[in-house]
């Protein structure tokens, strides 16, 4: 076939997908695009992942290495059944988000970070230079091969010109196809459209002559199982290392390629499309790997000697005379090509525009004070320049490599590449904890070794780095060669380059995430992408707008183009029930309007310009963390209402318990006034019954005379001390008491005390036990009040110790400033459920007749210690009654009135 | 902050999709097993591996990965429409 017919074939195999393209983009304008969004096209738009690599290299890699090239489709078909894991909630993520690309995706989950963004968008860039070298090769390859004409084309004899003019046609179709308009969510329903009629396109051609050999040329499939023992070489051992590490290579590049992300994530419209796929994509790569195998056998029997295999597939057809066969089979691979071609610089030069030319045009605007001018036409420039760059830059490799690498070599390079993405990806999926700065250190040193060990040496020596650097090592140090890093000589360059570079992304990654704090964007963002499947409603992230919606109106128009922007005002304002195109400025509508914009130029730069126009709005911490979630909020609503409500039920115990109080008190009241009634009216009635009997009897004796008069004086001198002690305990109760502090002894006080007290049945013999050193201690306090302490207390062991040689133990320690005086008898003690009550008044654990007292003695002398800054209290457990009596060393007279206000409050519970 | 309480049992229907979940979660895995078989069927004696019959055998279980999650995704379609309340599609 003439050289000029075959480029003429291509052309029309152009136009044909243009109009295919034309056709579905206006139907997805018309709103007739149900088709377009089926389930079949989304599958076959994956195929994109089958390049001319696949079309050609498989083949070349099968007659190399047996079996192994099938790990390149082994691997995507484990993540695709595997869907439910992982790439749902990528998906889902990326469409509730309205993520651009791979970098957006990394950007926006690391707090809307443009440094992110633009480390993934030059690793995505050199990871696409080879490979889009590797389809202008085998473009290149295909055309020298195919035509039969050598000498009547000047061009067809010298691939790197073929590969030249490639790129330029490729480039042009590129710009023509996708960046016609600028779409308002980053989908290309026409893009895509025609990548699906190229995967049918490749598959049918493989498939064509995948039958053609199995039973044309050898006799169905068990000829076929038979010649592939009989042509199997030693080499294609299967090798565990590289089976393992390719089928992880390609698990991690189906997710990590930019190209792959695009019509994954970015072009899908629905869950139910991937539910599909997860089963589709697999068969479509089962059928696409089924016949390579038999094409590599049999091209390896017929072929002559020293025929490239990764030719066979088009060569063999060739060879045995099926010009019809081997130009549907060229077509597929021209297919291949253009397809990864155009998806990848499309998703390449989005990436650019997004993440580096457009925020810094914005930088320079905004520093100059200037409008950022008509985003639409720049963006649109900047793409067609990007696609450009990015197949400059894949030619530029193509000719500095060049081009004489095995096709399967290269492409793993680039895979090995955008590996490095994934720790970022799975920590931005996953894990809450992974940080901005993390990801960005794993991302830069995964980079730095993929270039050194892998992508540099792939120019081959003498181009990056010298030979003596690959032999002897950087610096001549030898552990820094760049294919046995740190000595591990055994592992092939791919798998050792695979292993480092991973190794020191994730060891970096997790050690950067573990020692940083990630910003207030950051977490919100985190939280979001991790808990995509909890969350109602999309994440507040402005609280406080305070631009008008005029000023916002140009922007939403630059961007989303005059008309769609204005749409979207309307419909907004409609919205909120209003007419006109000026909603409120409300934080539900910036947040539509973010997410609305970030659909065409990304997260990171559509947040930086409605932060731009809006101004300072700053957003707290706090206010983040506050409304990072409607559950959040509603949460914290509900805590509030529990803490009201264990509040009320607080005040409602406390008011119960001082309504008991009050009940108890009343009753106290009452008992006491009883008693007191009971205890005066006793004495009053014998007054008076023997004052009558003195008034009444004329004849009486003077004895009787006087034994009356007695009994009536002794009754007044009762009453008397009774009403003495009353009013001296209301006195002592009210802290009204006027206390006469002076220095004194404290021996000399117990002295006093015991003299006193032994007026009290004197004819009892009670031996005192004192330890006269620490009495010996000087203390300033009220000396009268705190013998009639000491006297009560001991009176009353002589009136209630039981015990037949009574003995009363007096023990003195100081603690802390504080004085404490023990009195301990030997008698049978106070009954527990009586010690209560001692203090209280009226209290009597006897007869009262027969103790001669009113039960006020204790009470007193409670409300005395209080008023000396002290204390009396029950010791039980001692043996005996024991009584302690504590009291500051030195009283001063704030002291006191402090401790009896105390007291009081007290007495007031 | 801890997450809003869920019932501890399902309707039958729930459990059925839940345990088809887990079932999607550990394919994955299971396929990744039975394709690294073949690197332990190693005979020493010959001089060429036997590819024909590990390509068999590869493809063979490829093709049963592909049937089982055709048939997992009908069950699992329904998982993705279903209520939030009812059959929430995250970790149990």
């Amino acid at each position: 076939m003439s050289f000029n017919m075959l480029v003429l074939t291509c052309l029309a195999y152009v136009i044909l997908l243009f109009v295919v393209a034309s056709a579905a983009e206006r139907a997805a304008s018309e709103g007739r695009a149900g088709w377009l969004r089926s389930p079949v096209i989304y599958t076959l738009s994956l195929s994109v992942y089958c390049t001319a690599w696949t079309f050609y290299g498989a083949v070349g890699f099968a007659a190399r290495s047996g079996l192994e090239f099938m790990t390149i489709y082994l691997g995507p078909t484990l993540v695709f059944v595997g869907w439910w894991v992982l790439l749902r909630k990528l998906v889902r993520i990326g469409r509730e988000n309205r993520v651009t690309s791979i970098a957006d995706m990394i950007s926006a989950r690391y707090g809307k970070s443009n440094l992110l963004g633009v480390i993934v968008t030059l690793l995505c860039i050199a990871a696409g230079a080879p490979y889009i070298a590797l389809q202008l090769q085998s473009i290149a390859q295909s055309f020298t091969v195919f035509v039969s004409d050598p000498e009547g084309a000047s061009l067809a004899g010298n691939p790197t010109l073929i590969a030249f003019w490639v790129a330029i046609g490729l480039a042009f179709f590129t710009i023509v196809f996708g960046t016609r308009t600028l779409d308002a969510n980053e989908q290309h329903p026409g893009v895509v459209t025609a990548i699906a009629v190229e995967a049918v396109v490749k598959l049918a051609a493989l498939l064509a002559v995948g039958v053609f050999v199995v039973w044309f040329v050898a006799a169905g499939p068990s000829d076929i199982l038979t010649r592939i023992d009989a042509q199997a070489l030693p080499e294609w051992e299967i090798q565990p290392g590289r089976w393992t590490g390719l089928i992880l290579l390609s698990a991690i590049a189906i997710i990590c390629l930019p190209r792959m992300f695009q019509v994954t994530v970015v072009e899908n419209t629905d869950d139910q499309h991937l539910a599909t796929a997860s089963w589709a994509f697999p068969l479509y790569l089962f059928l696409i790997s089924l016949f390579v195998l038999p094409i590599a056998v049999i091209g390896m029997e017929l072929m002559p000697a020293g025929s490239n295999p990764d030719m066979f597939v088009l060569t063999l057809p060739l060879y045995l005379g099926q010009d019809g066969l081997a130009l549907l089979s060229f077509l597929g691979g021209f297919s291949a090509a253009t397809s990864m071609v155009i998806v990848a610089s499309l998703a390449l030069a989005t990436m650019v525009s997004n993440h580096i030319v457009v925020p810094l045009w914005l930088k320079v605007r905004a520093a100059r004070n200037l409008d950022s001018g008509d985003m639409r036409l720049l963006v649109l420039s900047v793409r067609r320049l990007s696609i450009s760059l990015v197949l400059g830059l894949g030619y530029l490799y193509y000719v500095i490599t060049g081009g004489s690498g095995a096709l399967a070599a290269i492409g793993l390079i680039a895979f090995v590449g955008v590996a490095q993405m994934l720790p970022a990806l799975l920590g931005a999926l996953f894990w809450r904890g992974a940080s901005r700065t993390g990801a960005a250190l794993g991302l830069v040193i995964g980079m730095g070794l993929w270039f050194y060990t892998l992508f540099l040496p792939s120019f081959g020596p003498g181009v990056f780095l010298s030979a003596q650097v690959m032999e002897g090592g950087l610096f001549g140090q030898s552990w820094l060669r760049p294919y046995s890093l740190f000595g591990l000589t055994t592992l092939d360059p791919l798998l050792h380059a695979l292993f480092w570079s991973l190794l020191l992304n994730v060891l970096v990654f997790c050690l950067g995430s573990f020692l940083s704090f990630p910003s207030p964007m950051e977490r919100v963002q985190g939280a979001l992408f991790v808990n995509i499947y909890d969350r109602t409603g999309p994440a507040r992230s402005w609280t406080r707008p305070v631009a008008e919606a005029e000023d916002l109106l140009p922007i939403a128009q630059r961007i989303l183009g005059v008309s769609e922007g204005q749409n979207f005002f309307r419909a907004q304002a409609a919205v909120q029930g209003k007419q006109g195109f000026l909603p409120d400025i409300t934080a539900e509508f910036l947040e539509a309007l973010e997410l609305k914009l970030s659909g065409s130029v990304g997260a990171a730069t559509a947040h930086a310009m409605l932060a731009q126009s809006v101004g300072t709005a700053v957003v707290s911490v706090e206010d983040l963390m506050a409304v990072a979630s409607e559950t959040a909020q509603i949460m914290e609503y509900s805590a509030q209402l529990e803490a009201k409500s264990e509040e009320l039920s607080r005040t409602a115990r406390k008011l119960r318990d001082a309504n008991e109080m009050l009940q108890k008190l009343s009753v106290q009241k009452d008992a006491f006034l009883s008693q007191i009634s009971h205890e005066l009216r006793t004495p009053m009635t014998s007054i008076r019954a023997f004052s009558e009997i003195m008034m009444d009897s004329d004849a009486m004796s003077p004895e009787e005379r006087t034994h009356f008069a007695q009994i009536i004086h002794d009754e007044s001198i009762r009453l008397t001390r009774l009403l003495d002690d009353l009013l001296d305990l209301s006195v002592l109760e009210h802290g009204q008491v006027q206390l006469n502090i002076g220095p004194v002894q404290l021996r000399e006080l117990l002295d006093k005390a015991i003299r006193s007290s032994e007026s009290v049945q004197a004819s009892r013999k009670f031996r005192i036990l004192r330890s006269r050193d620490p009495e010996g201690i000087e203390i300033v306090t009220d000396a009268g009040r705190l013998t009639q302490v000491f006297i009560n207390i001991l009176s009353n062991a002589r009136k209630y110790c039981i015990a037949d040689d009574p003995q009363m133990q007096i023990k003195v320690r100081e603690r802390k400033g504080m004085v404490e005086v023990d009195f301990i008898d030997n008698g049978a003690g106070i009954p527990r459920d009586k010690q209560a009550l001692i203090f209280e008044k009226f209290s009597r654990l006897t007869d009262s007749m027969q103790a001669g007292g009113a039960g006020l003695g204790l009470a007193i002398c409670r409300e005395i210690m209080h008023n000396l800054g002290g204390d009396i209290a029950y010791v039980p457990g001692q043996g005996g009654a024991a009584f302690r009596v504590s009291f500051p060393r030195v009283l001063t007279p704030r002291d006191a009135s402090r401790k009896a206000a105390r007291s009081q409050a007290e007495a007031a519970e | 902050m801890s997450r809003p309480p869920r019932p501890q049992f399902l309707a039958r229907d729930s459990y059925r999709i839940r345990r088809l979940m887990d079932a999607a979660r550990f394919l994955p895995v299971f396929g990744f097993v039975l394709i690294l078989l073949p690197l332990m069927r190693h005979s020493p004696e010959a001089e060429t591996p036997p590819t024909a019959s590990e390509g068999v055998y590869l493809f063979l279980v490829w093709f049963g990965l592909v049937f089982v999650a055709f048939l997992m995704s009908l069950g699992l379609r329904r998982a993705l429409d279903a209520p939030k309340e009812h059959v929430t599609p995250s970790e149990d």
